[in-house]
């Protein structure tokens, strides 16, 4: 089983610097594009590849790339969103950490294929080891030639620079990053323009995942038939994996994309612990639907999940188990959306809190019998198209699916006037 | 009224801006390095510095959340509440905490060594539950491994 993203990682946690980055061939693709290939001829075998991106809506790459309008002079932008907020999601972190080199040699060759002149990575404040590796690894580059000036003696030059953000999980959202970038509130921006067209200054922009960048030096070297090899479904390449919650293993992998979640669950994660049974997950983070034990052998791609009525989206799942509240649980996860909610739209501004009272007042005992069906009006008025981004409907997600699978749990708690879980907790 | 420092670093952000104003958020952060929050006359100095209102950076300053409009201790504590925290146990961290500290969330110790905050998931989630003190991480925490950790602050 190829792990092409995060086999040299090594164990102990550290980073591959430089030169042993080098060593197991890096920096070769960047030298093979800028000999032998012209930008379009970059973008067309990523778009062969069909990678979609790792970010959590799965667009082709190389579909969003053919959108930004060449021959035009001025500046380009090409930006790695390493914001990574979602809660129940750590898969950039093992990458920017680990292989920082990986992911700059992939967004020097996305540069190049689009022809961006500046390139970002937007890091979340938290990853303070990451900050320090990609400075370093900026540095370090720099000094090998792989990035300013004429890059290895070819016409292509390209500044990149690290920011670190200040917290909110609405930098993430690519127009409420760009914002940010501006030195805005992370708000988002009415779309069209697209970012492809009109992004960072107005300028043209793309951003991608940090996972995704990482794959295009990859699939320089190796060809999309060799990505496409590595799946065991038609959407090629490995994927990052993750799973947190009472299991035995909590932990992340590089996998063939499209293994089931049973697989997912037993072999890599060890199953549940001791005392605990699986009741759901989030299949990708926190704005995702559950699934329950009817879907362990749906296959972790986006067309599997979607098929089973959710979505992959970052590909690292949070466990439910027997013995914590459903209710508490999506409680947890509504406060979160509520709080980081940027209250640029009235639908998700009000609503969101207003959800996160009603589930509060059953965990202590004060909801009554129409406070499901006021849940479950929120959770069609604040989803896809009635919002200004995708936080609200994403928010919406794990709590209308809880109201499918777990519904009992929700009567009891307003029959029985309190939470009925021991491990009642707030 | 700003210090040397803290325009001569501003001024080195502003060489790498098409306009002024993009620097809003770096000139927060500078500011709140060196005194660790962002008073009001600070707000005042860093509009005037990049020709903004005051309003405006303070709209910027209040929208995120790891830019202290309120005087902190010097060290926060920021505490994982997201979900795999949630499901691995924070609140008995929290309680623990309260506990230690005398504290609840947003205060800060009599003797401004502490300010404890919430904070959204800290993307460790396969080592929950999680907390951060400054810039160090803390994994796999059980209520009685804190005191011994925040021995190490002063
Ligand atoms: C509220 C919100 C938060 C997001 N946070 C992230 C994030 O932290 N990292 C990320 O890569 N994408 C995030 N996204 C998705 C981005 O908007 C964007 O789709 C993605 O960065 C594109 O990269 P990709 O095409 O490589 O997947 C978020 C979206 C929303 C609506
Ligand atoms: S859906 Fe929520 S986060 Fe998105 S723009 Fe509206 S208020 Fe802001
Ligand atoms: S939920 Fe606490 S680190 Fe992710």
């Amino acid at each position: 089983m190829e792990r092409p993203l995060t086999q040299h990682i090594p164990d102990n946690g550290a980073a591959l610097h430089l030169r042993e980055y080098e060593a197991v061939g890096g920096y070769s693709a960047l030298r093979k594009a800028l000999r032998d290939m012209e930008p379009a001829q970059v973008s067309t075998l990523v778009k062969e590849a069909n990678l979609k991106g790792r970010g959590g809506a799965g667009f082709a790459t190389g579909m969003k790339w053919s959108f930004v309008p060449m021959n035009v002079p001025g500046p380009k932008y090409l930006i790695a969103n390493a914001d990574e907020m979602e809660p129940g999601t750590f898969k950039d972190r093992w990458l920017l950490e680990g292989n920082p080199h990986q992911l700059l040699e992939g967004m020097i060759l996305a540069s190049y294929a689009i022809q961006a002149t500046d390139a970002f990575v937007f890091l979340r404040w938290a990853y303070k080891d990451a900050a320090r590796e990609m400075r370093r690894a900026i540095a370090d580059a720099y000094t090998a030639g792989y990035l300013g000036k004429n890059i290895l003696g070819s016409a292509f030059s390209l500044e990149m620079q690290l920011h670190t953000g200040v917290g909110r999980y609405m930098c993430g959202e690519e127009t409420a990053l760009l914002n940010s970038l501006e030195g805005k509130r992370a708000t988002p921006r009415a779309k069209p323009p697209f970012p492809q067209v009109s992004g960072l200054f107005g300028k043209p922009t793309i951003v991608n995942n940090v996972e995704t960048l990482s794959w295009i030096s990859h699939i320089v070297n190796n060809g999309e038939a060799w990505f496409k090899s590595l799946s065991y479904t038609a959407d090629g390449g490995t994927k990052i994996y993750g799973v947190s919650g009472r299991v035995n293993k909590p932990g992340a992998w590089e996998l063939p994309m499209g293994i089931t979640m049973r697989e997912l669950l037993e072999e890599h994660a060890g199953g549940m612990r001791n005392g605990y049974r699986f009741r759901g997950a989030l299949p990708g983070g926190a704005s995702t639907d559950f699934l329950t034990d009817a879907h362990l052998d749906v296959k972790m791609d986006f067309a599997g999940v979607a098929a089973a009525g959710s979505r992959l989206g970052t590909g690292t799942m949070v466990v439910l188990d027997d013995r914590t509240c459903p209710v508490g649980f999506v409680h947890n996860l509504e406060h979160f959306f509520a709080q980081e909610s940027c209250g640029f739209c009235t639908p998700c501004r009000e609503g969101l809190p207003w959800t996160e009272k009603i589930l509060w007042s059953l965990e202590n005992g004060t909801g009554e019998p129409s406070d499901l069906e006021l849940l479950e009006r929120h959770a069609r008025l604040l989803g896809p198209g009635n919002t200004f981004c995708a936080l609200a409907p994403g928010a919406m997600e794990p709590l209308q699916s809880a109201l499918k699978y777990f519904r009992e749990d929700f009567e009891q708690h307003i029959k029985e006037k309190k939470c009925p879980y021991a491990h009642h907790q707030h | 009224m700003l210090s040397a420092i803290e325009i001569e670093k501003i001024s080195h952000e502003l060489r790498h801006v098409p306009v002024k104003k993009a620097a809003c958020i770096e000139a927060l952060k500078i500011v709140q390095q060196e005194r660790r929050w962002v008073s009001d006359e600070s707000v005042a100095d860093i509009a005037a510095m990049l020709e903004m209102s005051a309003a405006e950076v303070d709209s910027v300053a209040t929208f995120y959340n790891l830019i202290f409009r309120k005087p902190v201790g010097r060290h926060i504590i920021l505490l994982c509440d997201s979900i795999s925290c949630y499901v691995m146990g924070y609140t008995a961290l929290r309680q623990r905490l309260h506990e230690i500290l005398l504290i609840g969330y947003g205060q800060t110790t009599a003797d401004e060594r502490f300010t404890l905050l919430p904070n959204a998931c800290l993307g460790t989630c396969d080592h929950a539950p999680a907390l951060m003190i400054d810039e160090d991480l803390y994994r796999d925490l059980q209520p009685e491994d804190l005191e011994q950790i925040l021995e190490k602050y002063h």
